[in-house]
């Protein structure tokens, strides 16, 4: 994204200044080369795309993988029919995505209340490190069956969802904030800011483009967390979905389930893309406009 | 000397000690360090690099406290930064998620300052510094200069009285440095503010300043003050520009020159 922006940034004024007078015949031929390689990129990604859906579709039918072990397109296309008529579809998806949205926002919002805090005191920070060190390294599926015996079965999976994105929000925020100028923290000071006022005023606005590369990791490990909640807990989800199908052996469910969540987990990533193309414009310049 | 012992000075600097501590070891910056400076005058600190120069600025700030002594500005002590005191630093530390105008104007939005007072005030000085299309830019969109403007803008718009310079032209390229310092010594003068400029460059200090301080190496102390004045040029001050041109310049230069015992550094 960030080289997107880069070349977004170099080609605005190339164009500009050569839209005037006629392009010459070498701009010209560098034009096309550049939609040649677009051209080139975008028909490999296509053309591999189809060739694994072929194979995928040709295998099983011709026999040379048996269609039980893998499912095949056609047949995950009809299951996508038949449980998008009876409702089935949207009521596990919708269960789902409302807990990657309700953990998300949640190792969200409580992964910036803590990196406040530690940023706010740190004496809280020196105390506080090692064990947040420990807890990000810890392998929070591990903690699933405890936190379904606690929690119970929705509780557990917003949990979980928290749990996986909690320790490496707080770390990355953290950085973000110490990284901030600290001439910048002068500057309102000398205008008689207080803490609050620097948190608000320069460290969270400033901190912004990292909160983004933030969400973006975290859409991933929300992901990663519902799931895995949902296998041990659900009554309803795709992560049930899948466990539910492999264990009557119906891959295409599986494999319609597996799809579902690729299509889910390729629209908020693309939903965060946008908000950083926008958000990020005016930060993209950088500090050092010389 | 002007004859200006029956004002209050504008900054008075008594006695100042300054200790850092780190773990490893105690650093003394500074040591018995005193300045006065009268209102409307245009002070210069010039010194090698780790002298204190900007430690000193900073005490005046009041960003920090001295170890021993005091600073007073307008003849009270301070203990915590003052909305009198402009401080402008090396870099323009514009807030690139903010447009030009709200940059100039988060002075008196911390301040408490009367908004629409403030705006008026923010887009009168961006104008008159040819930023007036740019009101509504991000930083991002600017060169080093105007944005350099810019933040001298944000300074000037709570309308302090003193105004400390922390080498602000030194990360500008040679061109837009002359041409800046010169640009911004008109405006200052035109706003007769007291001045403060901290720098390690004796031409710039000379151009620009009333009089020019000369720092040792660590600890920092007071070791030489000149009063500058160009004769040759008549009795108007010359601008930076013209004052490199009058013949008292190369004089100067090589006074201070000398005594900043750059040679034995190396």
């Amino acid at each position: 994204m960030s080289m997107n922006f880069a070349a977004a940034g170099s080609a605005a004024p190339t164009s500009a200044d050569t839209a005037a007078p006629a392009r010459s015949p070498g701009y010209r031929a560098y034009l096309a080369s550049l939609r040649r390689d677009t051209w080139i990129v975008q028909g490999w990604q296509l053309g591999l795309v189809a060739l694994f859906f072929a194979l995928w579709e040709i295998g099983p039918r011709m026999g040379w993988i048996n269609p039980m072990l893998t499912s095949y397109p056609s047949a995950i296309a009809g299951t996508l029919m038949k449980m998008t008529s009876d409702g089935s579809l949207v009521l596990h998806t919708w269960v789902t995505l409302k807990e990657i949205l309700v953990g998300f926002a949640g190792g969200m919002a409580l992964g910036t209340l803590l990196a406040v805090a530690l940023w706010w005191s740190p004496m809280v920070y020196r105390i506080a490190d090692p064990f947040i060190v420990v807890l990000n390294a810890l392998p929070k599926i591990a903690l699933v069956p405890i936190f379904y015996i606690w929690l119970g079965d929705m509780a557990s999976i917003y949990a979980m969802a928290i749990a996986v994105s909690l320790f490496v929000t707080v770390l990355m925020l953290f950085t973000g904030f110490q990284a901030i100028d600290p001439d910048k923290v002068r500057l309102v000071r000398l205008f008689g800011a207080s803490q609050v006022q620097v948190l608000t005023k320069i460290v969270l606005p400033g901190s912004v483009p990292t909160m983004i590369s933030t969400l973006k990791v975290n859409v991933g490990l929300a992901l990663v967390g519902v799931i895995v909640g949902e296998f041990q807990a659900a009554k309803a989800g795709l992560g049930y979905l899948i466990t539910y199908g492999s264990q009557i052996f119906q891959m295409n469910l599986v494999m319609t389930s597996i799809f579902v969540l690729a299509v889910i987990s390729t629209l908020l990533f693309a939903l965060i893309q946008s908000v950083e193309a926008t958000v990020l414009r005016r930060y993209g310049s950088g500090p050092s406009g010389t | 000397m002007l004859d200006t012992s029956s004002l209050v000075p504008a900054v008075s600097v008594e006695n100042v000690t300054l200790n850092y501590y780190t773990p490893e070891r105690e650093t003394l910056a500074l040591a018995n360090v005193s300045l006065g400076v009268q209102p409307g005058e245009f002070v210069a600190i010039v010194g090698s690099s780790g002298c204190g120069k900007s430690t000193l600025l900073s005490l005046i700030s009041g960003l920090i406290r001295p170890s021993q002594g005091a600073v007073s500005i307008g003849g009270a002590r301070i203990s915590a930064p003052s909305p009198r005191v402009g401080y402008m630093f090396q870099k323009d530390t514009l807030l690139e998620w903010r447009t030009v105008l709200e940059n100039a104007l988060i002075g008196a939005e911390l301040l408490g300052l009367d908004m629409k007072k403030a705006r008026m005030r923010a887009e009168d000085l961006l104008v008159r510094y040819g930023l007036g299309e740019f009101l509504h830019a991000f930083p991002g969109q600017l060169s080093g200069g105007m944005r350099q403007r810019a933040a001298l803008a944000r300074t000037l718009c709570p309308e302090p009285d003193l105004l400390l310079l922390d080498e602000p032209f030194s990360a500008l390229d040679y061109q837009t440095r002359l041409a800046l310092s010169d640009e911004i010594a008109a405006i200052l003068q035109n706003e007769g503010k007291t001045v403060i400029l901290v720098t390690h460059d004796i031409g710039e200090a000379i151009s620009m300043a009333n009089r020019v301080i000369v720092m040792s190496r660590r600890p920092g102390r007071i070791k030489e003050e000149h009063a500058i004045a160009f004769p040759s040029f008549g009795e108007d001050r010359p601008t930076p520009l013209e004052a490199r041109k009058c013949v008292e310049f190369a004089g100067y230069f090589q006074t201070i020159w000398d005594q900043l015992d750059i040679h034995q550094a190396q």
